[in-house]
């Protein structure tokens, strides 16, 4: 990973900058999984590694591949960034040892977090749906706001540009695998969907992997095509309608007269209405993710093509 | 369920609801309706939160446990009265803000992104509100995200092509800013393992000297001084005010900024407590100099701009000089002074921007996109918009300090806490910095008064009164705060004194 950072600050050429990163994601991922953190190692699997260098190289393809040269040595920031490094691992150096049963960490809230009151194995989606519940809630109108900024930056005013369709990707092979391995992809995204209250996932993951599978798409049979499937209209409402849901199972049970985000009222039985609220939450979730990807991809790709001919 | 216990959670739901709707709904005036009606409710629900402070006895707290989880396991929302002074403040703003922005972008966004710009306000309202009211600090940082992201998009939105480059440098700054928060907030719950902001002021005594307390300390004051743009790090404020649309100028002027301040005033006195920021560190030194550095250097520098809105812009990074300088003090005449300049500066600077931009509308060519306000646009406006002008010496005014307006008061408390302190010198550095204040007032005053206009524009053209009378209610704010303190004053120094005196 030393070695990934080392190259991604010296490196001028941007399309080496992209894949070192996603090369550097997936180191990430792997550190996070040796410390069995395995829902954020898929997250950063999926989000950092595989969406967001699409979408970089998406971005690339906007602009030259080669870094200009900076008009000054950078050594101010060099400077700032290595105190703050040491300003970190001062205070690093402090902390309990790793993996300290008798750390404050686990002696105080995560006891009655590992209790399991609301009946859900994975602990994570408990503390993230349900404790947490409204934290998540607002890093799902994170990802809407990113959404719905992109669309107000990146819209192009007016016209509705009609650009000829660049052929799709005529290679045989690729079509065929294509064709076999993106129903598996939507197919596993719904599974991790799914399966978040048992295994790792939930909705932030499952809809970074349902939005790549229909990019994957996209780049095989054409941006039009993928469209015809997940047009541009419903794709800004989805990225509305997730947050929307969300927002309206907390809004639920207020008016079924708990607090707000309150999943015990939803059901007669606590439990059962905990499970009630975790799924719907996660389903909004997963909307408002796969469409802001989707969109993201939508504006990068419709962008790239009307510009090279402008 | 009784509604007036659900307010705490209303007060940030109904805004965050307002924006999803509004780009669903699509429509540029029905998103209007929902965000604005959004803004007016949670307004009405902050004075309602005001009233329910005001009935329980003194240094009472409103607990509002989300989810139904009790703190520290779920998250809490914990109003007292600093909480509730800050929300009025921000859904004030945003009420009046609102109906000004619908005459004001018609003529500064194109017409299919009016449903996003609104969505995109109510998401910034939402949260400032949201990091005002929550007692988690994690919850902090989530909000802080959405209204930066939605701050960076607003600025972006400008006419202006440097609006762009203006947005993205503060979004770099800005993500600094937020990932330091985050990592003093990691280091703190490594070592209290709580993120409620009460339970970790509890259970930090003990450990309060610890190195991870330290370095968490250090980076949560660098992250929110960015984020509240104190002096050396305040490069991406003057360019996101000068290239904003007015509306949004003036929103987060007002709201933003303020916001940073109440939470690095929640992290020093509520959680860290006083002796550790003030008494063992030399961090009231540091402050105290940077604060007389923005005065004087950000001031110094607001005197040679050439474009209006940018010369307050940077009067606003002198002016916030004049927030931490009261929190350097760490006396309640000091912190006094910091809050109602909190709340008398967001007023006055809201108003101000608010008037540029109907001067902007003024000095436009009919049917032309409104042009910069460059003072040689500005020559004899007085007679072509002698309200709007007038409105603007009047806030210049409070900024400067005359008795009899907002600004006096902040400047007087701040004047009896250096007074408290012996220190004379510092006396004479306040005076002297609101001197350079008079010099770039005075400079809108003399090309609006005493310059010739030029020929074929003597002809009097008010902007329309949609964008006047929000300004104008800030105008008369700032000269009401100035004549009637017991609202502000009343309530700034009882925050002051709960939180000095009443050391954990």
């Amino acid at each position: 990973m030393a070695l990934a950072v080392v190259v991604l600050a010296r490196t001028r050429n941007l399309f080496a900058v992209v894949v070192l990163s996603g090369l550097y994601s997936f180191l990430m991922a792997t550190v996070l999984l040796a410390l069995d953190a395995v829902d954020v190692a898929m997250t950063e699997a999926a989000v950092g590694a595989g969406v967001s260098t699409v979408l970089l190289l998406g971005a690339l393809h906007l602009c030259k591949s080669e870094e200009a040269k900076p008009a000054h040595r950078p050594w101010l920031p060099l400077a700032l960034a290595s105190v703050t490094a040491l300003v970190l691992i001062y205070g690093a150096m402090g902390l309990p040892d790793f993996a300290d049963p008798q750390a404050p960490i686990h002696q105080h809230v995560v006891p009655r977090y590992l209790q399991n009151e609301v009946d859900v194995p994975n602990v994570v989606t408990a503390v993230l749906a349900s404790f947490r519940g409204y934290d998540t809630l607002g890093e799902t109108t994170v990802v809407f706001t990113a959404g719905a900024g992109i669309i107000a930056l990146l819209r192009r005013p007016g016209r509705r540009a009609r650009v000829e369709e660049a052929p799709p990707c005529a290679d045989l092979l690729l079509r065929l695998i294509g064709k076999l391995l993106i129903p598996f992809v939507l197919l596993f995204a719904l599974y991790v969907q799914f399966h978040g209250d048992y295994g790792p996932g939930g909705g932030f993951q499952a809809g970074v992997i349902f939005a790549s599978g229909i990019v994957f798409y996209a780049l095989i049979f054409g941006v039009e095509n993928a469209r015809r499937v997940m047009p541009d209209r419903l794709v800004e409402r989805m990225i509305a309608a997730g947050v929307l849901l969300y927002l309206g199972v907390g809004v639920a049970g207020l008016l079924l007269g708990g607090n707000f985000l309150d999943y015990f009222v939803l059901d007669p039985d606590p439990v059962h209405g905990q499970h009630r609220g975790i799924f719907w939450v996660e389903v909004g979730v997963l909307i408002t993710v796969c469409g802001v990807m989707l969109k993201i991809f939508y504006m990068f790709a419709s962008r790239g093509r009307g510009e090279e001919r402008g | 369920m009784s509604l007036s216990a659900q307010l705490p959670a209303l007060q940030v739901v109904l805004p965050l609801l307002s924006a999803p709707l509004a780009v669903l709904l699509r429509r540029g005036w029905l998103a209007f309706a929902v965000v604005t009606a959004a803004a007016w409710a949670a307004f009405a629900i902050a004075i309602g939160l005001w009233l329910q402070v005001d009935a329980l006895p003194s240094n009472g707290v409103i607990s509002y446990h989300i989810g139904s989880w009790a703190p520290p396991w779920g998250i809490e929302y914990r109003i007292d009265r600093l909480t509730s002074f800050v929300l009025v403040l921000v859904s004030g703003m945003a009420a009046l803000v609102l109906p000004y922005s619908r005459a004001s972008i018609a003529r500064e966004i194109p017409q299919e992104s009016h449903y996003l710009f609104y969505a995109m306000l109510g998401l910034c309202l939402a949260g400032l509100l949201g990091i005002t009211i929550t007692g988690d600090a994690f919850n902090v940082f989530v909000f802080l995200e959405i209204s930066s992201l939605s701050a960076y998009v607003l600025i972006a939105l400008g006419r202006d092509r440097r609006a762009l480059a203006a947005s993205y440098r503060y979004l770099i700054m800005g993500s600094i800013g937020a990932t330091f928060i985050v990592i003093g907030i990691g280091f703190l719950y490594l070592m209290t393992g709580t993120l409620n902001l009460a339970d970790m002021a509890a259970r930090i005594g003990a450990i309060e000297s610890s190195r991870p307390v330290l370095a968490a300390l250090a980076f949560l004051t660098v992250g929110i001084s960015l984020k509240l743009a104190l002096f050396p790090l305040h490069q991406w404020l003057p360019n996101a005010y000068t290239y904003a649309p007015s509306a949004v100028t003036a929103f987060l002027a007002a709201t933003a900024t303020k916001v940073s301040v109440y939470v690095l005033i929640r992290f020093y006195f509520s959680v860290f407590g006083d002796s550790l920021v003030f008494h063992k560190l030399p961090l009231p030194q540091l402050m105290l100099w940077l604060s007389l550095l923005a005065l004087f250097a950000a001031s110094f520098i607001a005197i040679f701009q050439d474009n209006l809105k940018r010369l307050f812009a940077y009067s606003s990074v002198g002016q916030i000089g004049y927030i931490t300088l009261g929190l350097s003090f760490d006396s309640v005449n000091g912190l006094t002074a910091s809050i109602v300049h909190l709340f008398n500066h967001g007023i006055a600077k809201a108003a101000i921007f608010l008037l540029i931009g109907a001067l902007v509308v003024g000095i436009a060519r009919p049917g032309a996109a409104p042009p910069a306000p460059t003072f040689d646009r500005l020559a004899g406006l007085a007679r072509r918009m002698p309200l709007t002008s007038f409105g603007i010496v009047i806030a210049g005014l409070s900024l400067i300090g005359v008795p009899g307006t907002a600004g006096f008061i902040s400047k007087w408390y701040l004047v009896l806490a250096a007074l408290e302190k012996g220190q004379l010198w510092l006396v004479g550095a306040i005076l002297l910095s609101s001197l350079l204040a008079v010099a770039y007032v005075w400079r809108f005053v003399e090309a609006a008064y005493f310059q010739a206009p030029p020929p074929g524009r003597e002809l009097k053209r008010e902007a329309p009164l949609s964008l006047l009378i929000p300004a104008w209610v800030l105008v008369l704010a700032s000269v009401w705060f100035g004549l009637d303190t017991s609202l502000t004053l009343g309530s700034a120094v009882e925050v002051a004194e709960g939180l000095v005196r009443h050391r954990p």
